[in-house]
């Protein structure tokens, strides 16, 4: 069997087993988030925060529930940093610098997990698990809450009310996230990810000597940052270090885990609307844009162009032999289509249009599945635009499952829609056109443009990923980095709290002969072409200096 | 305005509880209750797969190596000991910059791109050695034999595995070395090399580790 057609058939299995998953996870994730039982625990957990979880909220005070919740994250995060130097438990690691902790606490708690330091030689046990790894689980729960919080307001009528946000974000760690995170925990250690909390390990070499690797909780920490498409590593080769992705099964296993809630939610989604088939059009959409971009990845990769890759005979280049090309293509996919960035192969050394599928993947505003819980809510920001669009053409009042698309609601939209790109091509701009900051790139010409525009697309989509020859340990990129991220994360968040709002508050008009079948594959093929056409048309310009001049040039 | 400063803080106090109930769960048990299976069912692995010859540890069967004679005056990078097999290149390895009274591996990559003068260079000289080295008495080894990851650099800097064509390709050179023949040296190969998974899953691979251990105590018995 050739490369390719293992590749090939390892995405198959892939789409399987997301297939068999699609539907009990999606079922019971609309169950977490509408029963009215509580768990013992959750109950003690309550008490705890001092919440009461059955208050129905509005959606200005859900909404500053998830700022209160992040800004104390941001502090809580950034404190521990800058007094890991005095904390037991952290090897004796000295406290990290004030601009890296900003950027480190900003990057964990928006879900970016961004890294601008070196895992293994910055962190100690105690930051890791006590402080990035608690982020991984929170910030993805925040993320699903929002995504619910939407998805009722479509569901709801003649209510301000979205739910509890104490009670949404809480259940999600309980009930969905963390007995993903046990399972896969147990699965990665069994094939050989390490987990201990003995420091720093000097070991024997063959040749004589010794090397020094540091331990850690890796395969708990894994687990999660991939479930909750997190993807901080604890080393800084990330899942393409042996520790946390020691086997080709593992491999296809996190870009399953990486995957599996983000698709799983559009299931969750229909449920809670009330019609399945409203959830397969937009899992269809998704799976659509994901299948193709891997399709493009494999193809460019196993044609590896470009004078290094052709004088080698394959683009192996930052890429593990155990994984292979096939299989890190669609690592490469996913984790970019996603919030993820982990990485199994280092995406700078793709070939140059390769580098641009990672960085288009993240510019469609990571939808395709997308981040838990912030894919969905920005696929359906995507519908609410697309919806218009066909409105438009037909001089109609646009409707999406039953709610009016009216002056406030595609206002709204537009704006969720402006702030990243805003935030990338303004902060690209002034990143080249002021001195220093080129200084942090490793390559010249278009692919130096390409670290920087990947830096700040990765930042503000809460990707995480990078194309790591740049420097990124530098006031400059560590302050503005961290700014993009907040952001990349919370503007958005408010638009979409508030257009739930605006949704919850109507009363549904009934479905009519003239009414868009959004549930129909002709609404499925307009919004992929929605999502194409306006990301084509934001990011051209940018993209054509970078991955495409050096992609046409090899 | 004194209303919502109050309402303000009470609000973030929720938040603070929150965070610290939340960091009890997912921080501490979570983790603890992990390290406790890990520690009881899978001491070995979850230590870091450590391997033994004769008695000693000689690393990690997950962790390549270099395997390198001793630093010679005035040289500045090792050349390879070509009695055993090599590796890939590891041009991405870094060594600790803060924390130093360790002495840490720094996983990474060369981030190169494609087009970069430096790759470049890396990936021609790497392919002239791998051809010379492996060229011996009665085998010449053509450049388009040499497979791309003897001379790319992994994702990690620590990948543990070559391509079985890599390994084949130094199998004359390896026996030559030590003394052995090249139908023992190739079975040895042969022996430890691990197909794909359930026959679809990744790419064929030998690991270098295991495989010198293997050929160390072949030399040692013949």
């Amino acid at each position: 069997m050739g490369p390719v057609l293992a590749g090939v058939l390892q995405l198959l299995a892939l789409i399987a087993a997301l297939a068999l998953a699609y539907r009990p996870l999606g079922d019971h994730m609309a169950g977490v988030y509408s029963t009215d039982r509580h768990w013992r625990v959750e109950k003690w957990l309550y008490k705890g925060i001092g919440a009461n979880p059955d208050a129905g909220m509005r959606w200005p005070a859900y909404l500053r529930g998830v700022l209160a919740f992040s800004v104390v994250g941001v502090l809580f995060l950034y404190l521990l940093q800058r007094l890991q130097g005095v904390l037991p438990g952290s090897l004796g690691f000295a406290s990290v610098d004030p601009d890296q902790a900003f950027n480190t606490a900003a990057s964990f708690v928006t879900n970016t997990n961004w890294q601008s330091y070196y895992g293994e030689q910055t962190m100690g046990h105690v930051v890791q698990v006590a402080g990035l790894a608690v982020q991984n689980f929170v910030s993805a729960a925040v993320g699903m809450a929002v995504a619910v919080a939407l998805v009722r307001g479509f569901a709801r009528s003649r209510t301000g009310e979205l739910g509890n946000f104490w009670a949404d974000m809480v259940r999600g760690v309980t009930r969905v996230l963390l007995p993903l995170s046990v399972i896969a925990a147990v699965v990665l250690l069994a094939c050989g990810a390490i987990q201990n909390f003995s420091g720093i390990h000097e070991v024997g070499q063959f040749m004589g000597g010794s090397q020094q690797w540091n331990g850690g909780a890796v395969a708990s920490t894994e687990a999660i940052k991939e479930i909750g498409t997190n993807g901080g590593g604890v080393f800084n080769a990330n899942s393409a270090h042996p520790f946390e992705n020691p086997t080709p099964f593992t491999n296809l296993f996190e870009i399953f885990l990486l995957l599996v809630i983000p698709f799983s939610l559009t299931r969750t989604f229909g449920v809670m609307v009330g019609n399945v088939r409203q959830g397969y059009a937009i899992l269809a959409t998704m799976a659509t844009i994901w299948v193709g971009f891997v399709a493009l990845m494999m193809w460019t990769e196993f044609a590896h162009h470009g004078p290094a890759f052709e004088i080698a005979g394959g683009a192996t280049e930052g890429k593990e032999v155990r994984f292979g090309v096939g299989a890190s293509s669609i690592f490469a996919v996913s984790t970019t289509l996603t919030s993820t960035g982990a990485v199994d192969s280092f995406h700078s050394s793709y070939t140059g249009l390769g580098g641009g599928i990672t960085m288009l993947g993240m510019m469609l505003g990571e939808i395709a599945p997308g981040g838990t819980g912030s894919g969905l809510y920005g696929m359906l920001i995507m519908a609410v635009i697309a919806v218009f669009i066909a409105g438009l053409m037909v001089g109609r009042t646009p409707e999406y499952l039953g709610k009016k698309i009216g002056i406030r609601e595609i206002k709204l939209a537009a704006c969720y829609l402006l702030i990243t790109p805003a935030l990338v091509l303004v902060l690209t701009a002034t990143a080249m056109a002021l001195h220093t900051p080129g200084h942090s790139m490793t390559n010249s010409g278009a692919h130096g443009f390409s670290e920087i525009l990947y830096a700040y697309t990765s930042a503000s989509n809460n990707n995480g990923s990078a194309f790591a020859g740049l420097n990124a340990d530098t006031p400059w990129f560590n302050s503005t980095l961290g700014i993009a991220m907040l952001l990349g994360r919370f503007l958005p968040m408010i638009f979409v709290l508030a257009l739930a709002g605006s949704l919850a508050e109507q009363r549904p008009v009934p479905v009519t002969a003239g009414t868009l079948r959004t549930e129909k594959p002709l609404f499925t093929g307009l919004l992929v072409g929605a999502i194409l056409i306006i990301t084509g048309l934001t990011y051209f310009p940018a993209l054509a200096l970078g991955p495409l001049a050096e992609g046409l040039a090899a | 305005m004194n209303n919502s400063v109050s309402n303000t803080a009470r609000l973030l106090g929720a938040a603070l509880r929150a965070l610290l109930v939340l960091t009890l769960v997912t921080g501490v048990l979570y983790p603890l209750a992990v390290t406790g299976v890990a520690q009881a069912l899978f001491s070995g692995k979850a230590n870091g797969s450590e391997i033994e010859a004769d008695g000693e540890v000689v690393g990690s069967s997950l962790i390549g190596q270099s395997y390198d004679l001793p630093l010679k005056k005035g040289q500045e990078t090792p050349e390879p000991d070509l009695k055993w097999f090599q590796g890939r290149p590891r041009n991405g390895l870094g060594t600790n910059s803060v924390n130093t009274r360790y002495k840490l591996i720094l996983s990474g990559a060369t981030n190169r791109s494609g087009d970069n003068a430096e790759l470049i260079r890396w990936v021609k000289d790497a392919k002239a050695a791998v051809v010379k080295d492996n060229s011996v008495t009665g085998y010449t080894v053509r450049a388009s034999e040499v497979p791309a990851d003897a001379v790319t650099s992994s994702g990690s800097g620590l990948d543990p595995d070559i391509s079985p064509q890599y390994a084949e390709i130094q199998v004359h050179r390896v026996a030559e070395r030590n003394g052995l023949s090249a139908t023992r040296v190739e079975k040895l190969v042969k022996d430890h090399t691990e197909g794909r998974t359930l026959g679809f899953i990744g790419e064929p691979r030998v690991n270098v580790l295991e495989l010198n251990i293997a050929l160390r105590e072949l030399v040692a018995g013949s």
